[in-house]
């Protein structure tokens, strides 16, 4: 975990510094109001530094890598792999356990599918008969995940559970946003084999107790699966301080470009599992009868890959580093805490997740009670500002907080204190619209 | 701005019609996915085809003030109409939701629906303003009544499209 004690938020000067790496941000809208993006847990925006990369890749290397043997293959497939080689170490990982994917989406779809084809006869041949035990789910066995995810580490599980017999099951929230670990010992039980969960609420931003789960998983001998799409960008992640076995997160939520997500797995594991898509280049040998596959990563890889986003993705890991994620953390954890004090101030307006800066990261959720989240969110974007309105793709979560949808703005490394000054005096707006007393 | 007109705030506070009533001819459950706004709707005919009148239409709506206040407006116009005359408002009113800026609505046609102009300029809104209208469409649906084809007084009666 960051020890945010030893670093400080971006002084002026550095945040004008950062800023003028996003060109975007410079841009007006609305009839020429400045841009005040507060949607970056839905994506961030990509610095110049990445774009560049990309583009160096297309003008000077562009190939299709792992294939032929002509110069500028070498160079894109050079270029693929150290870049997997960056992404790795930016989470503490040696490169070869580093699946590309096109997004987190598919990196826990891989894992769900790559579990359901462990069942095919002859699927887990010649695997350790204990390592293949893991794999093997159905009538009986659970899956569990947690009231607070996103539909991405939630509806490939209930359809896991729906294909493979097995039960899903759940921890749930505590009113004030949080996992309610009373129970986890009856959640997470012997029958217990796969327990996915979010690292950060992409609603709430609420930072959850990795340890105390990952603890509770490893005893009875779950595999852990962790959606790290709102931490990776936001806190300094290691694989092994956090101690589950797969990790999914998206380039594009942490200033990286579309189209490319990443899945972490131990390397014993990875090598255990059947291939979830298959085609060229996740092959050993291919036969009419029948194919062997690649080791991982490459198992994992099927068809010519995003090595233009690897290679800008790379480079947002190094803008990240170059920051320093401790800074970064700190940053937005100032930001937060001025949007919760802000809002604090004003009664008409309710936060929904953990109201204090502890164990609270980059994100706040909230509504204006007698305001539905769009009218609010229309308001705000007539004012310049974006944020994001509706459920996030976590409608359990909306559901079991007593509330139809929200408003959440989340920050990114590039937002400003006067930024959040920003969003409250727009804010402000709502109750003489809307007919609210305040 | 221009998008919550005085009309719009003042339906979406008070819908009009709102409840849920018997009798009905068919019911249905409209969502809206991207921000979880619903509606349950039911129409109540009387007559038979697109010349049967809408006796009632009843609905319980969860949403916006955009969504809330159209389905208020859908039944001030519809009910008491033919389902032919309210299919060509429905086509009006989809017509300038659609335009982008570019049509402002006839007050003859779609009645307070023209304080909705402004959110044809907001293409992520206009899903709101057809929410109820929508659902309107499938109940007449399942109400029995063919709606395949396009109202007969609509001036654009050969550019009916499904809803965006």
């Amino acid at each position: 975990m960051t020890d945010v004690t030893l670093a400080g938020a971006f002084t002026a000067q550095e945040s004008a510094a950062i800023r003028g790496d996003f060109a975007i941000l410079s841009r007006t809208v609305r009839g020429g109001k400045p841009l005040v993006y507060l949607d970056s847990g839905a994506t961030s925006h990509k610095p110049r530094q990445v774009l560049d990369a990309e583009r160096a890749f297309y003008e000077e290397h562009n190939s299709a890598v792992h294939r032929g043997a002509h110069q500028l293959a070498e160079e894109a497939t050079d270029a693929f792999e150290s870049a997997r080689e960056t992404i790795a170490h930016f989470i503490g990982a040696p490169a070869r356990e580093v699946v590309f994917t096109k997004n987190a989406t598919e990196a826990l779809n891989l894992v769900a599918y790559a579990i359901s084809n462990a069942a095919a006869p002859g699927a887990m041949d010649g695997v350790d008969p204990v390592l293949a035990a893991r794999f093997a789910l159905g009538k009986g066995d659970e899956i569990v995940i947690t009231e607070m995810e996103h539909h991405a580490n939630l509806v490939p599980w209930q359809e896991l559970a729906r294909r493979s017999g097995a039960t899903l099951r759940w921890i749930g929230i505590t009113d004030d946003g949080r996992l309610n670990l009373d129970d986890l010992d009856t959640v997470i039980t012997d029958r217990t084999k796969i327990v996915a969960f979010t690292h950060v609420s992409n609603v709430l931003g609420t930072i959850n107790p990795v340890a105390a789960i990952v603890e509770r998983a490893r005893a009875v001998g779950a595999l852990t699966v962790m959606d790290a799409c709102q931490s990776v960008p936001h806190l300094a992640v290691d694989v092994v301080d956090l101690g589950v076995d797969f990790l999914a997160f998206s380039g594009h939520k942490m200033l990286g470009p579309m189209g490319i997500g990443v899945l972490w797995g131990r390397y014993e594991l990875l090598a255990a599992m059947p291939p979830f898509l298959t085609g060229g280049s996740m092959i050993e040998v291919v036969r009419m009868e029948g194919t062997t596959y690649a080791a991982p990563p490459q198992r994992f890889e099927a068809g010519v890959p995003m090595a233009a986003q690897a290679v800008g993705l790379a480079a947002a890991c190094d803008y990240l580093t170059a920051l320093g994620m401790p800074r970064v953390t700190a940053h937005e954890r100032s930001l937060t805490e001025a949007l919760l004090a802000g809002l604090a101030q004003r009664p008409w307006v309710r936060v929904i997740g953990p109201t204090d800066g502890d164990d609270h990261s980059g994100a706040v959720a909230f509504v204006v009670d007698g305001v539905h989240p769009h009218d609010v969110g229309q308001i705000l974007d007539d004012a310049g500002i974006a944020v994001r309105v509706g459920h996030h793709c976590a409608w359990p979560l909306h559901r079991r907080m007593n509330v139809t949808a929200t408003t959440r703005a989340s920050f990114a490394a590039y937002n400003t204190l006067s930024e959040v000054e920003a969003l409250l005096t727009a804010l402000d707006r709502v109750p003489a619209v809307f007919g609210v007393a305040i | 701005m221009d998008l919550y007109q005085e009309i719009i705030l003042d339906h979406s506070k008070r819908p009009h019609h709102a409840g849920l009533r018997e009798p009905f001819n068919a019911q249905v459950h409209h969502i809206n996915p991207t921000c979880g706004d619903e509606v349950t709707l039911r129409v109540q005919l009387r007559g038979e085809g697109r010349s049967a009148v809408v006796a009632d239409l009843s609905y319980e709506a969860l949403g916006c003030a955009i969504s809330t206040a159209s389905t208020s407006v859908l039944a001030d116009e519809v009910t008491g109409h033919s389902v032919e005359d309210a299919l060509t408002t429905l086509a009006a009113m989809r017509r300038m939701l659609t335009s982008k800026g570019s049509d402002s609505g006839d007050e003859d046609e779609i009645g307070d629906g023209v304080a909705f102009a402004g959110v044809s300029r907001y293409p992520a809104r206009v899903k709101c303003a057809l929410l109820g209208w929508a659902a309107f469409t499938d109940a007449l649906a399942q109400a029995g009544v063919d709606i395949s084809t396009p109202p007969t007084s609509s001036p654009i009666a050969s550019t009916i499209t499904e809803i965006p």
